[in-house]
């Protein structure tokens, strides 16, 4: 059964008066930053998504969270069209956007706090979504007294405590240290086997899409849209060794196979934007 | 606001950069740049006490600090200092009082809603720029040389203050921090509540700080130029009546009234934004 579906998705933003970009050697006033983009995601799935910079991963994403409106197309949720923010689905994003005046308890609390949640019941919640990361005894701490890993966690485990359906995360580990994202990365993996939760992950790194994927989705430079899907017929759960595999390897040339032309032409894409910028 | 202001001090391990009130107080009286500073007051106080003495000061007009300091504790004794000191508080804290009241509103509508900005912004950069003390005539003309005049100038001494720190808070709210509100299905109101106005809190409590010491220096010029009561009135009676001694021991006790407020005010100030990152508190 198909959970999220996008079809035909395109969007087009409008640029600020005086601003220009050229496309296809054509001065333009707007810019088409995705087009003819279809994606079918299935209950409990875990996609990753990879593709240049600046090919829309990220409008996608928000798209799918429905913090903004496609120019064409449809996403929906469950077979119901997306026109807005939707408490079945969770965001993630690089930066962690944790609130500074809240504690790391406190943080996982809003997303139930707003959705009126009992006090006593949102504690008790929050507890366990922080004991699930590792975080017991850093509940009274704030953001800035957490690194960043740390920080991560809180927010992944804020986006986790309403229980979502659907978890979008925005190279959520993009920002971390090799170390601290192979940890994390193993963290969401070993979390994710007992929730189930449908997940669509946007990542640079072709190692991280492989190893946490069952599908990864390559998306073209600008106008993005997918060019390939890779499965991934690893074994779950999936072990630390795995990356050392020779299918591990095979798996993540195929993908950088994919999107070497598309890296390419999105560089020469950027060459010229920003020569006009 | 209580969960920002109000909030115990969270024990926060080996981290703990919260400190009581008195303590953080003790700090800053006991920091080494008192300490140092010290010498030079002190030989300040010594000038002030020999310079009428030996005849460089006319003792009339500037009496030794010993002659200041037994005016100071009659005019407490009599609680007549008290009086003064309370009822210009009382002005300053009604005017600032109202500022902040019309002015944090008025400051998350003009920072929130760019159209509205527009609008207003040219009317209040125009009378941010005429000053309170200008304006005292036309109070006392409009309002009378009651308390009504006086709360005016306090007020107006303030507002901007306020106003203008109100709309830099509200403008520097993280847009991320908005977008992740509004995936996690945030109403509006809670937007305002829960996002928008704690970001601005830092900015608006600063804008405060600066606001409180306005009101209270605004006040004592009022009650200078058309007051029968108040700090300023007695610092001003006493000139006109000779008695410098007593004009001195008030501007003691508003120098010493200011100090304190100021400590208070960045100590509020620490407290409001406690949950910032201290240099070298944060882990690796
Ligand atoms: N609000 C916007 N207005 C104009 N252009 C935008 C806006 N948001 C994104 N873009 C442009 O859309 C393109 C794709 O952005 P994004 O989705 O962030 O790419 P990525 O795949 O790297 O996540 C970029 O070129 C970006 O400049
Ligand atoms: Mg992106």
């Amino acid at each position: 059964m198909d959970r999220i579906t996008v079809a035909d998705i395109a969007k087009t933003f409008q640029l600020k008066p005086g601003q220009t970009v050229t496309v296809d050697g054509l001065r333009s006033n707007s810019i088409t930053v995705l087009s003819g983009l279809d994606l079918s995601i299935r209950q409990g799935e875990f996609i990753t998504l990879v593709g240049p910079s600046g090919s829309g991963k990220s409008v996608l994403l928000d798209i799918v969270a429905g913090l903004t409106d496609a120019t064409a197309g449809t996403a929906s949720i469950d077979g119901e069209a997306i026109t807005g923010p939707d408490p079945r689905m969770a965001y993630v994003f690089q930066q962690y956007a944790l609130f500074p005046w809240r504690t790391a308890l406190e943080n996982i609390e809003y997303a139930l706090e707003v959705r009126g949640v009992g006090r006593a019941e949102r504690r008790a919640r929050a507890r366990h979504f922080l004991s699930l990361f590792g975080l017991h005894g850093f509940e009274d701490r704030y953001p800035s007294q957490l690194s960043g890993g740390m920080q991560q966690r809180v927010a992944i485990a804020r986006a986790l405590s309403v229980e979502p359906e659907v978890l979008l995360m925005d190279e959520p580990f993009a920002a971390l240290d090799a170390q601290t994202r192979d940890i994390l990365q193993s963290e969401l993996l070993r979390i994710w086997e007992r929730l189930r939760t449908t997940v669509i992950f946007v990542t640079h790194s072709i190692d991280e899409a492989v190893y946490l994927a069952d599908r990864v989705v390559a998306i073209t430079a600008r106008p993005g849209r997918v060019k390939e899907i890779i499965d991934v017929d690893l074994p779950r759960p999936r072990a630390e060794g795995l990356r050392n595999s020779p299918e591990f390897a095979h798996l993540k040339g195929r993908v950088w196979n994919v999107l070497r032309d598309e890296v390419r032409a999105a560089q020469k894409d950027w060459a010229l934007s920003s020569a006009t910028h | 606001m209580t969960y920002v202001l109000g909030r115990s001090a969270p024990v926060a391990g080996k981290t703990d950069f919260h400190r009581p009130a008195l303590s953080a107080v003790a700090r800053l009286w006991g920091s080494s740049t008192v300490l140092a500073g010290l010498p030079l007051l002190l030989a300040l106080c010594l000038l002030w006490e020999v310079a009428p003495r030996l005849g460089w000061m006319n003792p009339i007009f500037f009496p030794p600090l010993s002659a200041v300091l037994s005016a100071l504790w009659d005019l407490i004794a009599s609680g007549e200092m008290a009086r003064h000191i309370g009822i210009s508080f009382e002005r300053a804290g009604l005017g600032f009082l109202l500022a902040t009241v019309v002015a944090i509103p008025l400051g998350f509508l003009m920072g929130r809603y760019a159209a509205f900005e527009k609008a207003t912004d040219l009317l209040v950069q125009t009378l941010r720029n005429t000053s309170q003390f200008a304006l005292l005539p036309v109070f006392v003309l409009l309002l009378g040389i009651g308390e009504a005049s006086k709360i005016a100038i306090t007020f107006y001494a303030a507002v901007f203050f306020l106003l203008v720190n109100t709309i830099v808070g509200v403008k520097s709210v993280d847009s991320l921090l908005l977008k992740a509100a509004k995936s996690m299905g945030t109403s509006d109101w809670d937007l305002f509540r829960k996002v928008i106005f704690p970001s601005a809190i830092p900015s608006i409590v600063a804008g405060m700080r600066l606001g409180v010491k306005a009101s209270l220096f605004s006040v004592i010029a009022a009650e200078m130029l058309a007051a029968r009561s108040g700090i300023g009135f007695l610092i001003q009676n006493a000139q006109l009546m000779l008695k410098a001694a007593d004009m001195y021991a008030g501007i003691l006790v508003l120098t010493f009234v200011g100090l304190l407020l100021n400590y208070a005010l960045v100590w509020i100030e620490r407290r409001a934004t406690h949950w910032r990152a201290d240099a070298g508190d944060q882990p690796h």
